[in-house]
């Protein structure tokens, strides 16, 4: 830190904390993910597909997630389904 | 039996080869017998880093095909006692290592060796997990830097899911952080991710910090280890990473900002 540096602005946060932040998101996400099984993505799209067959969705609208507890695993699935007009 | 330690990073050129050479030297200097496996199929780099280049007769790939002994090819390090190296083969067949192939060699190895480091290629793909398949100790090689700690993390989950250790249900291989290319201005500036930070998003037991060193390209150059400078902050933190694989307590050096002078600190050089 030199003497020019303190005309500078304090405001922004360093480089480092926006990686460490960034990083520390991205890998709970993919850490989460590893342990689904791998069919769950081709269930997710069929699951999808079967609601499309009744409700007009975007695949945004549907959430499905897995979570394991120590005996017994959830499947939990969340449609969000379009107002009615 | 022989201890086998895979050093693996996921990315490219964070600094696997110069810590396997540089890990593998430290070991033979302690008087380990050790054996440094160059695993990267087509792109042969250990040879060069370790200066041994023009003594490869044969490689990893005509031991597993039958082609040569084991004593036919493995090149004994002209500087240091006790070590050996396994050169890579330079086939584009990426299929040449077979995982019963790779697992009698390393069984033979076993039998004359206290310790194997695999050097793993980068990537995530067969050759990488090939590598780290037969581990009991994974030195994950990371840079302080968003892809290199993602992909870190990334092979944390295959050694803890596609080792042999893993598959048959035996005690997990034990994991280890090397952090290279570390720069303390830098990190001291708020630009770079620091020791702590990388300590807790990949939340494994440290086991150096290699600073950034010009001594690591001038050693490679030369084709020595660089854990052969001991002038060197690179060669001393290595040197330390070694004794802390072995068991020994050795406090943390070179991660903090050395003193500047007065008028370099006033102009912030």
């Amino acid at each position: 830190m030199g003497i020019f540096d303190y005309f500078k602005s304090k405001s922004e946060p360093s480089s480092a904390s926006v990686a460490k932040d960034r990083l520390q998101i991205i890998v709970a996400h993919e850490r989460s993910r590893r342990h689904q099984p791998d069919y769950l993505p081709q269930m997710q799209q069929e699951i999808i597909d079967v609601i499309r067959k009744y409700v007009q969705v975007d695949s945004d609208d549907v959430q499905i997630q897995l979570d394991n507890t120590d005996d017994c695993s959830v499947l939990e699935l969340n449609v969000t389904l379009p107002e009615k007009n | 039996m022989a201890k086998i330690i895979v050093v693996t990073s996921g990315k490219g050129g964070v600094g696997k080869t110069t810590s396997s050479a540089a890990i593998g030297t430290g070991l033979a200097l302690k008087g380990h017998k050790t054996v440094i496996i160059d695993f990267d199929v087509g792109l042969r780099n250990l040879d060069l880093i370790m200066g041994c280049e023009r003594r490869v007769v044969y490689d990893f790939v005509n031991v597993i095909n039958k082609e040569a002994t084991l004593s036919q090819t493995l090149i004994k390090d002209k500087r240091t006692k006790n070590l050996s190296i396994l050169p890579a083969s330079q086939t584009r067949d990426k299929d040449a290592l077979t995982p019963e192939g790779v697992e009698a060699v390393l069984n033979e190895l076993s039998e004359q060796f206290d310790y194997i480091v695999c050097d793993s290629p980068a990537g995530i793909e067969k050759g990488a997990q090939m590598a780290l398949y037969f581990a009991d100790v994974a030195i994950v090689v990371t840079n302080p830097e968003v892809s290199s700690v993602r992909d870190s993390d990334r092979i944390l989950g295959i050694l803890q899911s596609k080792s042999r250790r893993a598959e048959k249900g035996d005690s997990p291989i034990e994991e280890h952080l090397l952090l290279t290319r570390y720069n303390p201005e830098r990190v001291s500036d708020g630009e770079m991710l620091s020791v702590e930070d990388v300590e807790e998003i990949l939340a494994i037991p440290l086991l150096g910090v290699i600073p950034e060193s010009e001594a690591v390209l001038k050693a490679s150059n030369q084709g020595t280890p660089v854990i052969l400078d001991n002038q060197a902050e690179a060669g001393l933190a290595y040197s330390d990473a070694v004794d802390r694989l072995l068991g020994e307590e050795r406090p943390l050096r070179f991660i903090d900002v050395q003193k500047k002078g007065f008028f370099k600190r006033l102009l912030g050089g």
